[in-house]
């Protein structure tokens, strides 16, 4: 498994000791290598906690979750930089450098992983022209637009080739046929081998990837945990139980 | 990370600026206390050397005539003793004169007791040699005394010890002020840039990577602040120290820079950058550590 979840419950801050209530509860999952999943569920349903858990920005209150592995729990801090490279983020709000050109922010992972000046060129060139933004190299985050920016947070996201992506409402600020090249971007990445799993509320979104599993939370629990149910159910319908995965 | 666009990670705000100032003021304080300190503790070195060994003979007698037999039986007593290298009889006009701005015209008048007096250079710095010579200046009678020169002259040395270990502490405070300063830098620098640094940890970024960042535009300003300030303190420095030539003054003059000093000074903003860059990578680390 690329990862899995057991039992995680997660809440934010509060006074030691004082009762904060979980923004996620009792979330149990896994996720395959080389599958395609779709996040669902309302705002505020608890989407971004479980992808800030899944690309280690936050570290849950209660449970278990293995990555690629390894216990990401009790994981020392000083070795979560290694993980975090083995995943590409996409943010909702894109969060590129704004003092970086587009290629440069492409090149940040690789930078950051410490590749040679002289062998990024090229990679980055090729994603660019992958997310059909090569003449726009040159150009600071602030003079594109918010489609071009998403495309360059995809690119950045996934140039390092990483084993799990995570992209938290990558359509959010697109219209449907960015969405839909977007989309395309993320299936090629999955059939190069990538795990990926996309937040979204877009259920128009969900029919375009049929092979795509579906895990959907509803006020912080995980409703389809199975990915077994492929359309989601509205709020009053109970989901099934049971653990495929 | 490496590179031009790894320098461009944070950007180049005024902040950048007001550090570069704040280190160039840094440097030539500190720069001017260091010259003070190294040209004191030179001018004292020199004036231990010259006052080491260096002795006066007073006869004070009310009678001239036997104030001046006895001041002459001295003389050639020192002149004679082997722990004498130099015996010489100070000139009843040069003390007429020395005494000039106090008493006036009558300075000069052979009625006033003013003691004879002999300078003498001890054949060396012994203590042992001091003593068999303030011995032998005492078969003179009562009238005749000796002073060591290193005596009387000992609250200029003090004050010449004090200038020193003040210039020393203005050094040491300066650096502690620039540490301070470098700290607070890196930390509004952490906040300004709170977004890129999540976004660079998300992408693996390392601690130590983060701060190598802030190391290096700490470093730049530094360098560019601390060397500004330097060579205007070293103008400073030249200048002053050539007036204090044309002074004349063999005290004064020998308040002046060796070789040595001046290597001492152009390795301050040298020693300030490396300062700055660990205070910068401390603050920066200290503050990621706290976040996961």
């Amino acid at each position: 498994m690329i990862c899995q979840f057991e039992n995680v419950g997660l809440s934010y801050g509060g006074e030691p000791g004082a009762f904060s209530p979980e923004v996620l509860s009792d979330v149990s999952f896994a996720l395959r290598p080389g599958t395609f999943y779709f996040l669902t569920g309302a705002s505020g349903a608890g989407k971004t906690s479980l992808l800030r858990l899944l690309y280690l920005a936050q570290r849950p209150s209660r449970g278990i979750i293995r990555l690629f592995g390894e216990d990401a729990v009790t994981m020392p801090r000083e070795r979560l930089p290694g993980f975090r490279r083995r995943i590409g983020v996409v943010f909702q709000d894109f969060r590129l450098v704004p003092h970086l050109s587009a290629a440069d922010n492409v090149a940040l992972p690789l930078r950051i992983a410490g590749m040679a000046e002289d062998e990024i060129d090229q990679p980055v060139r090729e994603m660019l022209a992958w997310v059909g933004l090569s003449d726009r190299a040159d150009a600071r985050p602030a003079t594109l637009s918010g489609g071009e920016q998403q495309r360059i947070a995809i690119a950045r996201a996934v140039i390092a080739r990483p084993e799990l992506l995570v992209a938290d409402e990558p359509t959010g600020n697109v219209d449907p046929d960015m969405a839909d090249r977007l989309l395309q971007l993320f299936e090629a990445m999955n059939r190069l081998g990538t795990t990926v799993v996309v937040a979204t509320h877009d259920f128009q979104l969900l029919q375009r990837i049929p092979s795509a599993q579906m895990m959907r939370l509803d006020a912080g629990r995980l409703l389809d945990p199975t990915g077994a149910l492929r359309h989601p159910p509205g709020p009053e319908t109970p989901s099934p139980g049971g653990a495929r995965a | 990370m490496s590179g031009r666009a790894a320098g461009r990670v944070l950007d180049e705000a005024g902040g950048a600026r007001a550090m570069t100032a704040v280190m160039a003021i840094m440097l030539f304080l500190t720069v001017l206390a260091a010259a003070l300190g190294l040209a004191t503790a030179t001018a004292r070195v020199s004036l231990d050397r010259q006052l080491a060994g260096r002795m006066t003979v007073q006869v004070v007698d009310g009678d001239p005539e036997a104030r001046d037999r006895t001041a002459a039986r001295l003389l050639g007593a020192l002149r004679a003793s082997p722990d004498v290298a130099r015996a010489r009889p100070v000139d009843p006009a040069q003390i007429a004169r020395l005494l000039g701005p106090w008493l006036g015209a009558e300075a000069g008048d052979a009625a006033l007791p003013i003691p004879a007096l002999i300078d003498l250079d001890l054949a060396s710095d012994d203590a042992a040699a001091a003593g068999r010579v303030a011995a032998l200046v005492r078969t003179g009678g009562p009238n005749a005394r000796v002073d060591a020169q290193a005596a009387w002259m000992s609250p200029v040395g003090g004050f010449m010890r004090s200038l020193v270990w003040l210039s020393a502490l203005l050094v040491a405070l300066m650096a502690a002020a620039t540490a301070a300063v470098v700290v607070l830098a890196a930390r509004a620098g952490l906040d300004q840039h709170r977004a890129t640094i999540e976004v660079m940890h998300m992408l693996g970024s390392t601690d130590r990577q983060v701060a190598r960042l802030f190391q290096r535009r700490i470093a730049t300003d530094a360098g560019i602040g601390g060397g500004a300030g330097a060579i205007a303190a070293a103008a400073v420095v030249w200048l002053v120290g050539g007036q204090l030539g044309a002074l004349g003054s063999q005290l004064v003059g020998a308040a002046r820079l060796g070789l040595s000093d001046w290597i001492v000074l152009a390795l301050l903003p040298l020693a300030f950058v490396g300062l700055a860059i660990v205070a910068a990578r401390r603050a920066v680390v200290g503050a990621l550590e706290r976040q996961l």
